[in-house]
């Protein structure tokens, strides 16, 4: 029994990274209508960030701040440098570009910081409040953190005008310029929030499996997973996705397929949802009237 | 009266196609300009030239002020507000979202609050449908919606494009009638655009006439109406 509840915590702590993961892509998917395969890599780049500031001395969460907002600023940049010009390109362009970015930030973070294994801190205490074993505090602060940020985009979408703005540039472009909206603008501020969002998945998941520039390589097909479970649409299902995948995953990888199909759990995953409920658990489809 | 917005030698292309040679014309502050033509003849074109959607060359001052060279969101800051051709209409925001766009838009949000109240004596159906997503109102819904989201931009001048497309006639009549009384009580200046050229005359005072992206003639809504010969060439009736 207790080694069940372990299972789940553990898997609770993994589904809020693969949430933090799916909200990056949802945020850019809603506001630009794009799949973001470079979401990990740029996650695992702003870590090294915060890690150099770190070994430069600063204090924890300064320099977990200054990352988010660096993090932040490098998603403005790739967007209105990188993607603007690429704006009437096809999807197929696109989705090369999203690959070369991943592969890019991959290599360049090997030749910047090299490919030996760096521990990250943590900046929750060491131990298990529970005293069992069960929890620790880390698991604890990664899902608290998760369903706070996740708080807040949503307030940030449901309730400001900006965030209005943004759904409405990526749903109908022309419409939204008619409407007087700086639509180029929102898709920047779409790509600054995911990387910001990126960041913190990146700096939470890298105390617990260490920094590499490969790190995100599969918690980045789990971040698929979740927001497709989810409903790629849906910043709240991308969270319950998450947590979904994570405790699913943990408890058949101990218990019935073994460890190492892990990663093929979450593939099929990937595969079952588009057949069976391509809108995800929680997405709903636009109805359209024609 | 002053003109709100004076045009000249306007050209608009899609790709290597011209589609406007050198139009010019003029908006006259509080009036209704209608442009009729057939199809093809240019007159959507020349509203998304007007808010620079496509490639155009020539010269549109609106309140004395040069928009010839301004993106279109600036231009709609501005105070220019385009009913687009099919509405335009954000089919997954709800009606209240569609509308309260314009919060983002404008800095002067009292103001804004009371645009929304305008709006609703308007639309009153409006009001009714207000948390329903969009893309499930009917034809004319969407077409009041679409209005009301220009009206909630404050504008000086409406672009209204074939307002009357694919409705049933009691809702274009209601349409119609509603944006008279816009015209009339708001100040807002409109030109329109209408395949019905019959309903366009009436709520015109100046009409331009368009072929093949041309400014055939022009003149008094009741110059055309009474003369058969440019009706019948022109407007098939």
């Amino acid at each position: 029994m207790e080694f069940l509840l372990q299972q789940i915590a553990s898997g609770l702590t993994s589904g809020a990274i693969y949430a933090c993961v799916a909200l990056g892509l949802v945020m850019i998917y809603v506001s630009t209508d794009h799949i973001n395969f470079a979401q990990g890599e740029m996650a695992m780049f702003a870590t090294y960030i915060a890690w150099s500031l770190i070994q430069a001395g600063l204090p924890y969460w300064v320099a977990f701040g200054l990352t988010v907002v660096i993090a932040f600023l490098g998603g403005l940049l790739i967007q209105r440098f990188i993607l603007k010009p690429l704006e009437h390109a096809p999807v197929l362009a696109l989705v090369v570009c999203f690959i070369a970015l991943l592969s890019i930030f991959n290599a360049v973070a090997g030749m910047l910081w090299s490919y030996t294994v760096k521990q990250f801190p943590s900046p929750f205490p060491a131990g298990d409040p529970t005293g069992l074993g069960l929890v620790s505090y880390h698991q604890i602060g990664v899902v608290g953190v998760t369903v706070i940020m996740l708080g807040m985009l949503t307030a940030f979408f449901r309730y400001t005008t900006l965030g209005l703005a943004m759904r409405a540039a990526a749903q109908n472009p022309a419409s939204a310029r008619l409407m007087g909206v700086r639509v180029s603008w929102m898709l920047a501020l779409g790509w600054g929030l995911a990387a910001a969002i990126g960041s913190v998945a990146g700096m939470l998941v890298a105390p617990i499996v260490f920094l590499d520039p490969n790190m995100m390589t599969g918690i980045l097909i789990y971040g698929f997973a979740a927001a497709l479970v989810g409903g790629i649409g849906n910043p709240g299902g991308a969270v319950a996705g998450g947590f979904i995948v994570g405790v699913l995953e943990n408890l058949v990888g101990t218990y019935i397929i073994g460890n190492e199909l892990k990663l093929t759990f979450a593939l099929v995953i990937v595969v079952g949802v588009l057949i069976l409920k391509p809108a995800g658990l929680f997405g709903r489809i636009n109805v359209k009237r024609v | 009266m002053a003109a709100i917005l004076d045009v000249k030698g306007l050209s608009a292309y899609y790709g290597p196609i011209r589609a406007l040679f050198d139009i010019d014309f003029s908006i006259e502050a509080g009036g209704v300009t209608a442009l009729l033509g057939a199809n093809g003849a240019g007159k959507t074109t020349t509203l998304r030239a007007l808010c620079n959607m496509i490639r155009r060359t020539g010269s549109c001052v609106f309140g004395g002020q040069d928009i010839s060279r301004r993106a279109t969101e600036d231009i709609v800051r501005m105070g220019v507000a385009h009913v687009p051709e099919g509405r335009g209409t954000f089919a997954g925001l709800t009606v209240e979202e569609n509308l309260r766009l314009a919060f983002h838009t404008r800095r002067d949000h009292a103001a804004a609050r009371r645009d929304l109240d305008l709006v609703f004596d308007y639309f009153p159906r409006m009001k009714e449908r207000i948390k329903q997503q969009a893309g499930t109102l009917s034809g004319g819904e969407q077409q009041m919606l679409a209005i009301s989201r220009a009206l909630m931009l404050a504008p000086r001048l409406m672009l209204l494009d074939e307002p009357s497309f694919g409705l049933a006639p009691l809702v274009v009549q209601e349409i119609f009638r509603i944006l008279r009384q816009i015209n009339e009580h708001e100040k807002v200046s409109m030109l329109i655009v209408e395949q019905n050229a019959a309903l366009a005359l009436e709520l015109a005072d100046h009409v331009y006439l368009l072929e093949i992206g041309r400014v055939v003639t022009s003149g008094p809504s009741s110059m055309v109406q009474n003369n058969e010969a440019l009706r019948k060439a022109y407007l098939g009736y």
